[in-house]
């Protein structure tokens, strides 16, 4: 337990990147996740195709594989780029961009099945009657579509959004200094793995946790003048 | 004078592959069995793995719907845990982590707990029975309470029951849900090639570190990966048809929805 409490910063500070690298690809996600969503929605056959085909290639691939194809491959493609064009010399990604990146992306395919779904569930008749009343667009999305989207997307958002706080670990192997990868090389140096990895596994545990309880107001507060049986 | 000899197919194939072609694919094509190898770790672990944890979890899953004192809460929290935390720090834990204790080092399962194949292997197990414990309890609450009822009514015992009426429909309503558990496993199963193992990622690091790639061994991997889950889906799809085949609508009963008077009596008196 001594060992533990020496090395509380780094662990800490490990703790804080995870957290920081989920925050920062949940909302890339949700962007993506909107744009795909209205993509799949559009007229346009073109978007359909485009977004139908991302949606499959991601829940294809696993996600290390593409976060490693990213971070190897798009750093090549990137100098490749640059060499041809002369526009920059040498660039290189660094591992929590490539991370958050990657996680938004693969993410945003999730999200996209989300919305739509959320979306499918508003009644087509406020729509209509927003149309009708003269809403712009911005005003139709801000006070009929948003709200709704918010209240039936969220037991699925909550769900991404616990899949996709474990899925951080996975940038540990880019070696990005988070969690898992401080508890490793502090459990190294003190040859105490199995120690360390157990307080990352609790921390782990208390973040799902406190996402829960969270999760649960924010779908309290979103589903106020729902009528519940 | 000197003839020329002319590049045959496959040389000028090659010497387009790795100059001209972004993606030198030759250098995929000639490391097939590096692929093929890990593409037999991966789906040895992966089946082996759910096979394991499947039937693990029926009983667990039973106890949780029983709501079996003590081992309710028991089940329930080892559910938590395995739910709650990346499947990457479970591996690491026991894989890199179980060393630590002097007791696991002299046992008699060192040379198991040591060996990463075995250590992948336990956690896999674990967390897949832990998913799947959960998505059976679902699925066992939501049978009927007539049918268990009748059932009852029918004279058959406890274990007979579970048998014969509640698991089957029990299997049947989680079978899409376990579909996407069975790709979510395959796709946690890159985390293997994080401890040494090579299985189709780890197959596809290897080429790259060899011969100074930045993508070429990824996408091969991806690609393997796409053509598993699309088998998975595939097979799911059809057992879904053959399994709710009592639920889908009508082939014929469509038909005449769509026109109205066309076919229906005459069949009716044939039979």
């Amino acid at each position: 337990m001594d060992v533990v409490l020496e090395y509380r910063d780094p662990i800490l500070r490990g703790a804080g990147v995870t957290i920081l690298v989920a925050l920062c690809s949940v909302i890339l996600a949700v962007g993506f996740g909107l744009l795909g969503a209205w993509g799949k929605l559009s007229g346009s056959p073109i978007a359909r195709r485009v977004c139908g085909s991302y949606t499959t290639l991601v829940r294809g691939v696993p996600d290390l594989v593409l976060m490693l194809l990213l971070f190897y491959g798009g750093q090549q493609v990137l100098n490749d780029l640059g060499a041809a064009t002369g526009w920059w010399s040498y660039l290189e990604i660094n591992q929590f961009v490539a991370g958050v990146c990657t996680i938004g992306f693969i993410f945003g395919a999730y999200m996209t099945e989300t919305f739509r779904g959320a979306y499918l569930a508003i009644p087509r008749g406020q729509i209509e009657a927003g149309i009708a009343c003269g809403m712009s667009r911005g005003k139709l999305f801000r006070r009929i579509l948003w709200p709704q989207l918010a209240r039936y997307a969220l037991p699925s958002f909550g769900n991404n959004w616990l899949v996709l706080l474990k899925t951080t670990a996975l940038v540990s192997v880019l070696g990005l200094n988070e969690l898992v990868r401080e508890s490793f090389v502090a459990g190294r140096s003190t040859r105490q793995l199995f120690t360390f990895f157990f307080v990352a596994l609790i921390i782990y545990l208390i973040l799902t946790a406190i996402s829960d309880v969270g999760l649960r107001w924010l779908e309290r507060r979103y589903s106020v003048g729902v009528r519940r049986s | 004078m000197a003839e020329e000899r002319a590049p045959s197919l496959l040389e000028s194939i090659t010497e387009f592959s790795e100059n001209a072609s972004p993606l030198d694919f030759m250098v995929i094509l000639e490391h097939w069995d590096l692929f093929a190898e890990g593409l037999w770790m991966t789906t040895n672990l992966v089946v082996l793995a759910l096979l394991i944890g499947g039937c693990l979890s029926i009983p667990l899953a039973v106890a949780r719907a029983n709501r079996t004192p003590i081992l309710n809460q028991i089940i329930w929290g080892y559910v938590y845990v395995f739910r709650g935390t990346p499947l990457l720090v479970q591996l690491y834990l026991i894989y890199y982590g179980l060393g630590q204790f002097e007791a696991v080092r002299d046992s008699i399962l060192w040379p198991v707990l040591r060996d990463p194949w075995w250590c992948a292997l336990i956690a896999f197990t674990l967390n897949t029975a832990a998913y799947t414990t959960e998505i059976f309890r679902g699925s066992i609450e939501a049978v009927p309470f007539g049918e268990v009822e009748a059932a009852k009514a029918c004279g058959m015992p406890r274990l007979k029951r579970l048998q014969r009426v509640i698991l089957p429909s029990a299997f049947r309503r989680s079978l899409p849900a376990y579909s996407n558990e069975v790709i979510f496993m395959l796709h946690g199963s890159v985390v293997a090639s994080t401890v040494t193992i090579v299985d189709i990622l780890g197959a596809g690091r290897e080429l790259n570190a060899k011969y100074y790639l930045a993508y070429e061994g990824f996408i091969a991997a991806a690609v393997l990966y796409m053509i598993l889950v699309y088998f998975i889906s595939r097979g799911f799809k059809f057992w879904e048809k053959k399994w709710f085949a009592h639920l889908r609508p009508r082939e014929d009963a469509e038909a005449e929805a769509k026109q109205p008077g066309a076919a229906a009596p005459q069949t009716a008196l044939v039979r």
